[in-house]
């Protein structure tokens, strides 16, 4: 049974300046209508941690689920 | 790492923070406070000291002793404080100009005296906050406001200078490896004695726009192409190096005695 993962956006910190969606080995990440980071494939999110590593709005939190 | 753990750290009720979007300086914030949870450093006992730019920011966002004190001279404030409480762990954050230009003699003078502060420089090749004039590290031929027709000095080497006036812990990464940032200042702040750790970032707004990185994501791809392991630049021709960033750990001198230490013999023999 792979892991799944549940990837959390502070929408009020984060300012959407698309590092994590350019990092994203997964492309599971994408921009909102407010500009404001969605994951958007959060079934592909494979738990790398590299958008909470790289987000300088500390805006993103990857947790694995249940 | 669990982010409960960060945000105890974080002086919540002041973000988000006044950064531009997508600034390095984020990065290194988060990576610090990484560092310094897995050393698991009481708040209470960490001072944080900085100078001025929108790199001296960083102290006000996280929730311990800081200080925002003169520029260039945070290295002279966290100097004092570490003699008069070597108990303490002493960062200091400090930007390109802060550290080379206006504390250029603070910062040489420091990593002399081989005191037990870990230094983070935030390396972004222009004074930003000021309009984006050329500062001392700015390459040659960057197009910078005070450099319309292109940089002409040749920058300065941060790693090289701290190694040469005595650093006896020096390191460098960029903000496309925040997990070796963070291991680096972990090893920083674990140094006993005078640690620079120096950590090249970028400002898109400023220095960017002006030089075709106009976007965060350019500037995270232009340090990845760039950077090269110590490892690796030790088997390669300086020619193959020009405009390469050499990141990990670059110098280490474990037997230099740390300064309170000896200042401690002064006191005793003083009769103080």
């Amino acid at each position: 049974m792979p892991k799944s993962f549940n990837v959390k956006i502070n929408k009020v910190w984060c300012k959407g300046c698309g590092l994590c969606i350019g990092i994203c080995p997964k492309k599971v990440l994408e921009l909102d209508g407010q500009v404001k980071c969605e994951p958007v494939r959060v079934s592909d999110c494979i738990g790398c941690r590299q958008c909470e590593n790289m987000c300088p709005d500390f805006a993103i939190t990857v947790e694995e689920s249940e | 790492m669990p982010r409960e753990n960060v945000m105890k750290w974080l002086r919540s009720q002041f973000m988000p923070h006044i950064w531009c979007p997508g600034c390095g300086h984020g990065i290194i914030m988060h990576a610090m406070l990484r560092a310094l949870t897995s050393l698991g450093r009481d708040p209470d006992k960490t001072v944080i000291s900085s100078g001025i730019g929108c790199s001296s920011r960083l102290p006000g966002y996280i929730d311990t002793c800081t200080l925002h004190t003169a520029h260039g001279r945070s290295l002279a404030f966290a100097t004092g404080v570490k003699m008069v409480n070597p108990e303490l762990t002493v960062i200091d954050v400090m930007g390109d100009g802060d550290c080379s230009a206006i504390g250029g003699n603070h910062f040489i003078h420091a990593c002399r005296r081989n005191i037990g502060i870990c230094a983070i420089v935030m390396n972004n090749s222009i004074y930003g906050m000021t309009g984006g004039q050329a500062s001392p590290t700015t390459p040659v031929g960057a197009i910078a406001s005070t450099a319309p027709y292109g940089a002409v000095d040749p920058p300065f080497d941060i790693c090289r200078l701290a190694t040469g006036a005595g650093a006896t812990l020096v390191a460098r990464a960029t903000i496309a490896q925040p997990q070796l940032c963070e291991s680096l200042i972990k090893k920083g702040i674990q140094h006993d004695g005078f640690s620079v750790i120096e950590i090249m970032t970028h400002c898109h707004t400023q220095y960017g726009r002006k030089n075709k990185l106009g976007r965060p994501l350019d500037n995270f791809n232009y340090f990845k192409e760039r950077s090269v392991m110590k490892a690796k630049a030790d088997s390669m021709p300086p020619e193959e190096l020009e405009g390469k960033y050499v990141i990990g750990e670059l110098f280490h001198k474990a037997d230099g005695e740390e300064y309170t230490k000896k200042y401690a013999r002064v006191i005793e023999k003083a009769g103080r």
